[in-house]
Parts: structure tokens; C-alpha cells; sequence
């Protein structure tokens, strides 16, 4: 079997991609892809932590954490279709006002 | 293992991303796999790869942003940059993984059976199950109040 650091180091890899993603992008889509990969590696490391203690737990919270994340999406692209209905662009520097 | 990290790594280009970004949630679901959770695994394929892919997809085509998705190509004094800053925080994480003892265990052989998980789900974590649950309600509400038609005058 593969030793824990090497999966450790796969989800490393996995959020460093999905942070730049995040930073380089700029469109809001993509952020929120960026987002979502970076979710999943931590999804990933509880996945190899519950195999390594032989645990339960961690697979329960990558279910729960599956949950969250699909409201999350839910939420943020009903955010991303209000914003274009407003500005008729995703370009995250465009949305620099905020009104009270 | 090696073949998801090069499946993981190119799926960023261009706004095929999504479409590369479910070969990539296929390979993490094998992943989950071989690392036993079953169930993990085809939740992940059908949650991440059938759902929430499909939803990015159905905003992309809804709103056409498919042919307006190169506007001016970056140049490199802007993601020179940020490829520095993540590759020295990847440098950082591999080193202070590698560092530690723990590192180089083995992970055992470990399967679990959904009807464990299933059981773990619903007894000891009953509570967090009903908490998601709620969650899941408030953001269709607030997916509703975002979708709602913009007042008169709105429009900028």
C-alpha cells in the first residue's frame, strides 16, 4: 500500500491548483471551480486519514462535506446569474461598488 | 496515482475546464476507491461529476460565455507571480510533510462497507446529518431570493 505521505502530498498538490486557480482566474466561474477543486482535496485528505487510522469518521465528514459544498454551488450560482442579470459580465473587477 | 496527478494538473486551460475537471473528479473518485470507500467514490461521481458539474455547465452555456472566455491572454508579470507564490507554497507543504515521521507509514489495508458508514452516518452523526439537511434548505431559499426578477430600474 501507498505510504500517508503520499497522499498527503497529492492533496497538497490538488490545493495548491485549485488556489491558483483561484488567484490567476478571473472570471467567476472559474473561481468558483477553483473552489471546488480545493474542497475536494481536503476531501481527500480526510479519505486517506480515515484509511490510515482506520476510522469511520472522516469518510462521514467527506459526505457531509459533499452536502455543504451542493449548497454551497446552489447559492453561489444563483449569485453568479443575479450578477450577470446586473452587470452582463462575470469579470470579478467589474463588481467594485458596493450601496448601502 | 501519478496518471490522476497529470489528469488533475491539465484540466485548467480553457473553458473546457469543467469538462476536464470531471476526468479529474473520476480519478479522485478511484482514488477514494482504492483507498476503500466505496461509497465515497460514487457519491463523488454522482454528486460532484453528475450534479454540480452539470449545474457549472448549464450556467456557462445559459449565460454564453463559452465564446468571450480568452479576453486578453495574461501576460507573464501576472501569473509569474502567483506561480512563484503557489509553487513556493507547495515547496513549503511537500517539506513539511515529508518531515514528518508519519509520513512514510504505511496506510493498511482498510475497506469499509457502506452499511457501516451508513450506520456511523445516522447514529453517531444524526445530528450533523440534520444540520446539512437544514442547510441544504436555507440555500434553496437563498438560491430563490437570488433568482428572483430584478426590480424596475435595476439594471446598470
Amino acid at each position: 500500500m501507498i505510504p500517508f505521505g503520499h497522499a498527503l502530498a497529492f492533496a497538497a498538490a490538488l490545493f495548491v491548483l485549485g488556489l491558483t486557480c483561484v488567484l490567476l482566474r478571473r472570471q467567476i466561474i472559474m473561481i468558483l471551480i477553483g473552489v471546488e477543486i480545493m474542497l475536494n482535496a481536503a476531501s481527500l485528505v480526510f479519505v486517506a486519514a480515515s484509511a490510515y487510522w482506520q476510522q469511520v469518521d472522516g469518510q462521514v465528514f467527506v459526505i457531509l462535506l459533499m452536502a455543504i459544498t451542493a449548497a454551497e454551488v446552489a447559492v453561489a450560482l444563483a449569485m453568479v446569474v443575479y450578477l450577470w442579470r446586473r452587470k452582463r459580465t462575470l469579470v470579478a473587477d467589474v463588481f467594485n461598488g458596493m450601496r448601502g | 496515482m501519478l496518471a490522476a496527478t497529470l489528469l488533475c494538473i491539465t484540466r485548467r486551460n480553457p473553458v473546457h475546464a469543467v469538462i476536464y475537471l470531471v476526468t479529474g473528479f473520476f480519478a479522485l473518485a478511484l482514488m477514494f476507491y482504492l483507498l476503500g470507500a466505496p461509497l465515497v467514490a460514487a457519491w463523488e461521481v454522482i454528486v460532484y461529476a453528475g450534479a454540480i458539474m452539470v449545474l457549472f455547465l448549464f450556467i456557462i452555456m445559459m449565460l454564453g460565455l463559452a465564446p468571450q472566455e480568452v479576453p486578453e491572454g495574461p501576460g507573464w508579470q501576472r501569473w509569474g507571480p502567483l506561480v512563484l507564490l503557489s509553487s513556493s507554497l507547495m515547496i513549503c507543504t511537500l517539506l513539511l510533510i515529508f518531515q514528518d515521521p508519519m509520513a512514510s507509514k504505511e496506510i493498511g489495508d482498510y475497506y469499509l462497507a457502506p452499511q457501516a458508514l451508513g450506520e456511523a452516518l445516522f447514529g453517531r452523526y444524526a445530528l450533523a446529518v440534520e444540520v446539512v439537511s437544514f442547510q441544504l434548505l436555507f440555500a434553496t431559499i437563498g438560491a430563490y431570493i437570488l433568482g428572483r426578477p430584478l426590480p424596475k430600474g435595476e439594471d446598470s
